[in-house]
């Protein structure tokens, strides 16, 4: 038995070959993000130097200064799109995982009729253009009187296709004969679902998590299949009233890269805890058919 | 035939009969999979039936549809040229960034995959940042077309040019950009959920292809762990597709719209475009369900090719 942590078939010259390739692609791809940050902390005479800089000489809180003012002249009060978004987040999220995770399980792993025919609709489902689908998705709203209400963002989030296919693709490596096993101990489906299945497909849902809060937080920013069914001020996101304080033109550039980064701090967060325990669950799993 | 017809009935009884007993037996499952089943149905797949059905009728969301049968496809391929264009430019973003986006997600997922754990952690954040927000105005400061952009910046300053290049405005320029910035941020959803699939290959089977003979990486990737995770590459397959002929907000985001002489335009921006400004929304919906078709005789394709991956 290998030690944990090391590998077979590996070369030390392979290893560093390819640690080499990533680290110059990493540079690549945090060049903007590192521009957005500090592009946070000029003045705003920095913003438009030349030529422009990647972090800024001199460091200023002005910006998230600036922002917060702006913040707290809205005749809406600020904590309230603040936890209209957290509300949307979080309760989108977990509807999400729990619905579609307690259907993939009998598709997976089960001989269910018609799991087939559903997996097929799904797939064919996730490759539908949004933007059409907003003006039917208005008429059955309106039809059952959810528009303007929170239910208009949260139904169509917990009925989102990728979840199912994500989570029947990882439970269909799960061995059935562990599942058979708990079965003919006496276990329920309610029991073998939440203790056995969802602690091996904790990757799965983990990465779901950043995919649903990502797409919920940002919700508002340009979408439009979205951003139509809630229009009272009272129910609006957060991201939803930031964009709007950006239109302001070229004097608020400063408040545009505050927002920026702030916009990003909270997706970073979760994925950081989600990535983050997903190697804690690698170690510790051991299953074999 | 009365004999065939009545038995043709029976099969059809006996098949319900099938199926209510299997229900009946899994009660508890059926339960299961009620709520995502009606959700699902209620806000997704209605929506998209709907759509399809609008694309044969002349709608502008005031007044009730007409139906017009194929009307708006023979518009489509006869009437539109900007149509013929967005058509042109979304197969050739399609062609160029889904491959090649689809080979850097597995490439890197891959590789970063191979580092220690919190290394790991810390690269995926990286790679994954430029997707986790909206960062286009960095794109638009860096190439912007005055002096302050950043690349006419350092191209003035070591004299290569001496005046600024308009790299949004110049037609030559305009398309390279915008597969550049895309390739850039085109390991999202896909990525991450190789990511999280290679993490769950079983590492004795590993141990146990060593004992077989597999002597290196490449060897190892190619037999042992492409064919363990068929299922997520074919999930990264369908991600890579819906993105790469869904390129468009990106476009608008980089260049604004409509670009010069709709050079640029997507079969989505044309969509939106009808959708939500022009408020014809029977002839948005028709190329909608063409850009669908499109999406799934291509992942059949690469359906195809994934099944032969580690033979």
């Amino acid at each position: 038995m290998a030690k944990r942590g090391k590998r077979l078939n590996r070369s030390r010259g392979g290893d560093i070959v390819m640690f080499c390739i990533l680290a110059f692609f990493a540079c690549f791809m945090a060049l903007p993000m590192i521009f957005a940050i500090g592009s946070s902390f000029k003045p705003w005479s920095e913003l438009f130097t030349f030529p422009p800089t990647l972090l800024p000489r001199r460091w200023t809180l002005n910006n998230y200064i600036d922002l917060f003012q702006v913040m707290s002249s809205s005749w809406v009060p600020f904590t309230r799109y603040f936890f209209n978004t957290v509300f949307i987040t979080v309760i989108g999220t977990a509807g999400h995982i729990i619905v579609s995770s307690l259907c993939a399980y009998p598709l997976a792993l089960y001989r269910f009729p018609g799991s087939k025919f559903m997996l097929a609709v799904v797939r064919l489902a996730l490759m539908f253009n949004p933007t059409v689908l907003a003006i039917p998705t208005y008429f059955i709203l309106s039809s059952m009187k959810l528009v303007d209400t929170y239910w208009a963002i949260l139904f169509p989030a917990f009925g989102g296709a990728l979840g199912l296919y994500l989570m029947s693709s990882f439970m269909g490596q799960i061995p059935t004969s562990i599942v058979e096993a708990a079965r003919i101990d006496g276990a329920g489906h309610w029991r073998v679902f939440r203790t056995i299945v969802m602690p091996q497909v904790k990757s799965a849902w983990l990465t779901l998590i950043i995919f649903q809060v990502q797409a919920l937080w940002n919700m508002g920013v340009g979408s439009t299949n979205t951003g139509n069914v809630v229009y009272s001020e009272q129910l609006k996101t957060i991201t939803a009233v930031l964009q709007n304080i950006t239109q302001g033109g070229i004097a608020r550039q400063g408040i545009g890269a505050a927002i920026t980064v702030l916009m990003l701090s909270v997706p970073i967060a979760v994925f950081i805890i989600t990535q983050s325990n997903i190697i804690e669950t690698m170690a510790t799993s051991g299953l074999k058919d | 035939m009365e004999a065939q017809v009545v038995k043709k009935k029976s099969y059809l009884a006996e098949y319900w009969a099938y199926n209510k007993k299997e229900a009946k037996k899994n009660r508890v499952l059926c339960l299961f999979t009620l709520p995502y089943f009606v959700l699902f149905t209620t806000f997704l797949v209605a929506p998209v039936l709907i759509a399809i059905y609008l694309g044969f009728t002349y709608f502008n969301i005031i007044e009730p549809p007409q139906y017009i049968g194929w009307q708006n496809y023979i518009a489509m391929m006869t009437a539109d040229d900007i149509f013929i264009i967005a058509l042109k430019n979304t197969l050739l973003f399609a062609l160029i960034t889904g491959p090649v986006g689809y080979l850097l997600c597995l490439g890197f997922a891959w590789m970063v995959n191979e580092l220690t754990p919190k290394v790991r952690a810390f690269m995926t954040l990286i790679f994954y940042a430029p997707v986790l927000a909206n960062v286009w105005i960095i794109w638009k400061i860096i190439f912007a077309s005055d002096q302050y952009g950043l690349i006419n910046g350092f191209l003035i300053r070591w004299g290569f040019i001496t005046a600024p290049i308009q790299w949004f405005e110049n037609t030559n320029y305009m398309p390279s950009i915008v597969i550049l910035v895309l390739l850039w941020s085109s390991l999202g959803t896909g990525f991450l959920t190789l990511i999280a699939g290679l993490q769950n290959v079983d590492r004795s089977l590993y141990e146990a292809a060593a004992v077989d003979g597999i002597s290196n990486r490449w060897q190892e990737l190619w037999y042992v762990t492409l064919p363990y995770i068929r299922p997520h590459l074919l999930l990264a397959a369908i991600l890579s597709i819906t993105s790469s002929f869904g390129i468009g907000g990106q476009i608008t985001a980089l260049i604004g719209y409509p670009s010069q002489d709709y050079i640029l335009q997507t079969i989505i921006l044309h969509v939106e475009d009808f959708a939500t400004t022009r408020f014809e929304m029977g002839y948005a919906c028709a190329m909608a369900t063409l850009l669908f078709i499109l999406m799934v005789g291509s992942n059949k394709l690469a359906q195809k090719f994934l099944m032969k991956v580690g033979r």
